[in-house]
């Protein structure tokens, strides 16, 4: 699966999209078939605050939990409800799979993230 | 950095099989072993509704034999194997002097002065050490650890018998729940047994090593009509989870035993001179102080072993095996708590990362084959 040109990475293989300062937040297909059968999310409340690096939810395979962590800084503006209802999109379509969207408070965290050049040879 | 194992994870005789099949490779037990191929969900499901095909070659064999051969077993297995006839086999327990599992492990009766033991993989050299002592002395019994000797395949499923009945020279039809046959599978001289870890119906077929692939292949080809899937140790863990079946290291280990784990059917009461038999005696005449218990989340959240079991904002137990099940489509769990509390439909709730998340006690088995 490729992987979208316009995003930005983390190490820990979750990706950001974003459109002016509201940036949408999910793992990558990479993440996703490391983790397996995707079966819950636990995903904050609208209204919530995230930190870049820091855990902002969690992803739960049949096997294992794994920790979702923030690539910026910012609000919970919202969040894909629909997705912890169908866990197994991210699995299926992991890069239309978001999962929070992002008021950043600090989009020149965006530059520390890896382009998507980086991010393919990290996973390569 | 990366540090290098003591020792090299053993392999099976199927694992080139696994790693061309494109399985998710995990240790397990000192062992390198596919965890999955095309998905714990989808490999679940097709055991459920069709059939699948395990390699399990990674488990131990011992046998037992000589003219005390039963009195051997009678002393280091709890349940009774006196009961069993040539042919036939039943689960048991390897105990400790406390009562406690050394291990869980099937009993074959090969013939009247010649036993079969299936172990855990984890915990061969272990059991050989405990057998070989716990039977010195009865009279000319000698215990040989013979896993070497075969490759483990489990077929299982409600398609499991019509897939393998076109490989296999003897009827299965005839071969009854928990007895066995022998004869060939794919021209390969084999003892099939009508047993299984996965609440499905099936078979484990135990085959010389050299011949693994070959019986491997055969079974793939006849199943794929069917949708037969190649299924890793991943979804033998959710389905035995939801036949309620226990799993040694989790739902029982040294710390606990038969009648704490809802087991006393494997306890062999009617005789006597068995390890552990003074502790279970009295826990089967008093009671035991804890229990363990069958769960189902009301709350979102999936317990996890080792997680705490809260009620009444004080930790009473802990979760030993817990999944959300590909089948029945539940957050489910099993955990000791005191026996004051196992009655179904008791409320408890399951520390989920500091996350109290409220369950509910229920009957076990989770899921029954109809």
């Amino acid at each position: 699966m490729a992987y979208p040109t316009t995003r930005k990475y983390t190490n820990d293989h979750e990706w950001i999209e974003w459109d002016g300062e509201i940036g949408a937040i999910g793992i990558t297909d990479f993440a996703q078939q490391q983790l397996g059968d995707v079966v819950f999310l636990d995903l904050p409340a609208v209204g919530s605050q995230v930190v870049a690096g820091q855990t902002f939810g969690t992803i739960e395979s049949v096997k294992a939990v794994s920790e979702l962590y923030a690539p910026v800084s910012g609000e919970v503006v919202a969040v894909n409800d629909a997705l912890k209802a169908t866990p197994e999109a991210v699995n299926s379509a992991p890069h239309d799979s978001w999962m929070v969207r992002v008021r950043m408070t600090q989009p020149a965290e965006l530059d520390a993230l890896l382009d998507v050049a980086a991010y393919e040879a990290l996973v390569r | 950095m990366t540090d290098t194992p003591a020792t090299p994870l053993k392999q099976t005789p199927l694992h080139a099989r696994h790693r061309a099949l494109g399985a998710r490779m995990v240790p397990f037990g000192g062992w390198d072993m596919p965890v999955e191929y095309s998905g714990i969900t989808a490999e679940h499901l097709a055991v459920r509704e069709r059939a699948g095909l395990f390699d399990v070659s990674h488990m131990g064999q011992v046998e037992i034999a000589g003219a005390d051969a039963l009195a051997a077993v009678q002393r280091i297995s709890c349940n009774d194997a006196s009961t069993l006839r040539p042919g036939q086999a039943h689960y048991s327990g390897l105990l400790t002097p406390e009562g406690t599992f050394v291990d869980d492990l099937l009993v074959y009766c090969l013939r009247a002065d010649h036993f079969l033991l299936v172990i855990n993989a984890s915990h061969i050299d272990e059991d050989v050490a405990h057998i070989t002592a716990g039977i010195a002395g009865v009279g000319d019994a000698v215990a040989v650890n013979t896993s070497a000797r075969y490759a483990l395949l489990a077929v299982q499923g409600p398609r499991a018998l019509e897939i393998l009945q076109p490989l296999a020279s003897v009827p299965l039809a005839d071969i009854r729940y928990y007895w066995f046959a022998t004869g060939e599978v794919a021209g390969v001289r084999a003892t099939i047994s009508r047993t299984g870890y996965t609440g499905e119906d099936g078979v484990e077929i135990f085959v010389p090593p050299q011949y693994a692939d070959q019986v491997w292949q055969a079974i793939m080809a006849a199943g794929a009509p069917h949708g037969l899937l190649p299924c890793g140790l991943g979804a033998r863990d959710t389905l035995r989870l939801e036949a309620a079946m226990r799993l040694h290291g989790n739902d029982i280990d040294t710390t606990t035993t038969p009648v704490e784990a809802g087991l006393g059917w494997i306890v062999g009461w009617k005789k006597t001179g068995f390890a552990g038999e003074a502790v279970l005696r009295e826990q089967k005449a008093q009671g035991t102080a804890r229990t363990l218990v069958g769960f189902e989340m009301q709350d979102r959240g999936i317990a996890r072993h080792g997680y705490p079991i809260v009620a009444n904002g004080a930790v009473v137990g802990h979760v030993t095996s817990g999944t959300q099940t590909p089948f029945l489509k539940k957050a489910i769990g099993m955990g000791y708590v005191p026996t004051s509390l196992a009655a179904p439909g008791t409320t408890l709730d399951v520390d989920i990362r500091g996350r109290l998340t409220k369950a509910v006690v229920v009957r076990l088995p989770f899921y029954k084959r109809t």
